[in-house]
């Protein structure tokens, strides 16, 4: 059961930035944003100032099985929400209903909605192409997945396809994205080489600078230090937290201190349900619910 | 070696360990002499007779053997023909069953659903590998030689040794395309990559190396073909040129080759090797050696494309 229902945030911050709700939108269940959260008195959690995507009723089926059940949270504009729970417990087919990766799959289907704001679009809808929604959301993968082209050009590839032309503009993109993703120094010099011939750390943020060079509204990370050393991976969790100035962050990861360290928010899934979620402060200091005690002090998963 | 005392099972006793291993050593040396001696075995079957070919033909090699047109008198016989036309059907069938098979393998592997009807025509393009090359001649002779009138052409035999090797090319090109992992699919469909984009700007050139092969293969396994040749109408003697591509009037280019009589390396071969003269023999080796060898000269090329590609494109 979905609890995290009763003690987030205050109504009318949630909803502030969805007053305007513009009457030329016409997917149904994207005109009127209702809000997931209702107060909880008894507690002062900082409020979620301004919303950018609010998950509602989501569903999803691989064929008939039920993998999401009725998700509901809101993601912050700005902030860095961490998705965790043990290993098949839904949270990376949670994040690529963000981005409609499933619609790459046969027999999958979605339910319920995600109103991306400001705009009011359900993520999710029949009516949204699945191709403008993976053009405004970006992604970055488990495993380090750069083209293999020049780091040039695995970077300016998402811009390419926006068509863009312009040499003068795709450098200076390519430039701005690359050091967006804190890689520019290590790399200015032989940006016509190989991304093969990378580190796995660089790599992963050559990646990063793929997504950041298109300014998506959100960004998805998908485990994306699994397959990294320590060292890799603080600096690429450094990364994620600077992101939060310019990008709203959405982020699954296996490792809990991972969690704590780069997340504001934190919600908790458990076999396809959505267990608790919180600020992340909370959540790993004083968590509400007894599975995710279990699961963050390292009972199980 | 001491043996150290040991409680468990006999199994786990170091020395029955020792001796356990030994053996399973030895069969794992026997295995590998075994398998030396069968590989060599063929690659020294495939030697003599490359060296019996090039024995037998030796009198004939040489500048003449390859401009001269057949003669009566075998010592004055040549290939030019020959070669001249198996390298235009070559042409042909290279034009037409490549685009149209790496078509239908991205097809296949990019944007069919999977369902039973694609799995049908999968096993059919697999079985349709298998089909005895004479079938193809005997399809081809109703289809192309009468049904759309091209006659006994370079066409004809073009089109029908594309056909021959399409599956050839098509399970080339599926396989290489499946070894495009999922995760660069996945990158390019995050950024927001139609199937189009997908396959043009990766899929596609990453497995160039993969499809070349492909086609080259495919091509060597053309160029030996003499059944579905014969069967169409190749001409066993012929003393003259398909006409030149080039011409001096406009437009400079000529499509009447593809119309003209032609005949082929395999024929030239089978023409000689049937003829009572014994002197013919000689003339027969040494177009099956030059053949072996156009062979072989193909499989390398497509050995060091192969190379090539894999070399740039490590995941």
């Amino acid at each position: 059961m979905i609890e995290t229902t009763s003690k987030r945030g205050t109504p009318e911050s949630t909803l502030r930035n969805e007053e305007p709700a513009r009457s030329s939108q016409p997917p149904a269940g994207a005109a009127t944003p209702r809000v997931a959260i209702a107060v909880d008195d008894t507690r002062q959690a900082r409020a979620i100032t301004s919303v950018k995507a609010q998950v509602e009723n989501l569903n999803f089926y691989y064929g008939q099985n039920r993998a999401l059940k009725n998700l509901s949270i809101p993601i912050a504009d700005k902030q860095v929400t961490a998705l965790i729970g043990p290993s098949g417990c839904g949270k990376s087919t949670f994040l690529r209903c963000f981005n409609r990766m499933h619609d790459l799959q046969p027999d999958t289907r979605y339910e319920g909605s995600i109103t991306l704001h400001p705009d009011n679009i359900n993520l999710v809808g029949a009516g949204i192409d699945p191709i403008e929604v993976r053009m405004r959301i970006g992604m970055v993968f488990q495993k380090p997945n750069p083209f293999p082209k020049t780091i040039f050009e695995n970077v300016a590839y998402g811009l390419r396809l926006r068509g863009v032309r312009n040499r003068a503009t795709l450098a200076e993109e390519v430039e701005k994205a690359l050091r967006g993703a804190a890689l520019w120094d290590e790399v200015k010099d032989r940006l016509q080489d190989s991304a093969l011939a990378l580190s796995g750390g660089q790599m992963q943020r050559l990646c990063i600078a793929r997504a950041l060079a298109t300014t998506p509204e959100i960004l998805l990370f998908d485990e994306p230090t699994s397959a990294l050393d320590p060292i890799a991976t603080a600096k690429i969790e450094e990364l994620i937290s600077t992101l939060r100035d310019q990008v709203t962050v959405l982020i699954v990861t296996h490792n809990m201190q991972q969690a704590a360290r780069v997340s504001d928010y934190t919600a908790f899934m458990y076999l396809g349900e959505l267990i608790e979620f919180d600020e992340a402060a909370k959540i790993f200091t004083n968590p509400s619910k007894k599975a995710t005690e279990d699961y963050i002090t390292g009972r199980y998963g | 070696m001491a043996s150290l005392p040991h409680a468990g099972p006999d199994y786990l006793n170091p020395d029955s360990i020792r001796t356990g291993l030994s053996r399973r050593k030895m069969l794992d040396q026997v295995f590998v002499i075994v398998g030396l001696v069968l590989m060599f075995a063929c690659l020294g079957i495939l030697a003599v007779l490359f060296m019996n070919l090039v024995l037998d033909g030796s009198e004939r090699f040489g500048w003449d053997f390859f401009t001269n047109f057949p003669s009566r008198h075998a010592e004055r016989a040549g290939i030019l023909g020959a070669w001249v036309g198996t390298s235009l059907i070559m042409l042909v069938t290279a034009f037409c069953a490549v685009p149209v098979g790496v078509a239908a393998a991205i097809y296949l592997e990019e944007y069919a659903p999977k369902n039973w009807f694609t799995a049908i025509i999968e096993i059919n393009v697999t079985n349709l590998a298998g089909v005895p090359s004479i079938v193809y001649g005997l399809l081809a002779l109703g289809l192309f030689v009468y049904q759309f009138g091209l006659g006994q052409s370079i066409a004809a035999a073009g089109l029908t040794l594309a056909l021959l090797i399409l599956p050839i090319v098509i399970v080339a090109t599926r396989e290489s395309i499946r070894a495009v992992p999922k995760s660069i699919r996945e990158a390019a469909y995050g950024l927001g990559a139609t199937r189009w984009e997908v396959t043009k700007d990766h899929v596609l050139p990453y497995s160039t190396g993969g499809i070349l092969t492909g086609m080259i293969l495919g091509l060597s396994r053309a160029i030996g073909e003499t059944a579905p040749i014969i069967t169409i109408g190749a001409l066993s003697f012929i003393a003259f040129l398909p006409s030149s591509p080039i011409t001096s009037e406009f437009p400079f280019i000529s499509f009447q080759w593809l119309r003209d009589p032609f005949t082929a390396m395999p024929i030239q071969m089978f023409n000689w090797v049937s003829r009572p003269d014994q002197a013919f023999q000689a003339n027969a080796a040494a177009a099956g050696a030059i053949l072996l060898g156009m062979t072989l000269l193909m499989n390398a090329v497509a050995i060091w494309i192969r190379y090539r590609f894999r070399k740039k494109i490590n995941w």
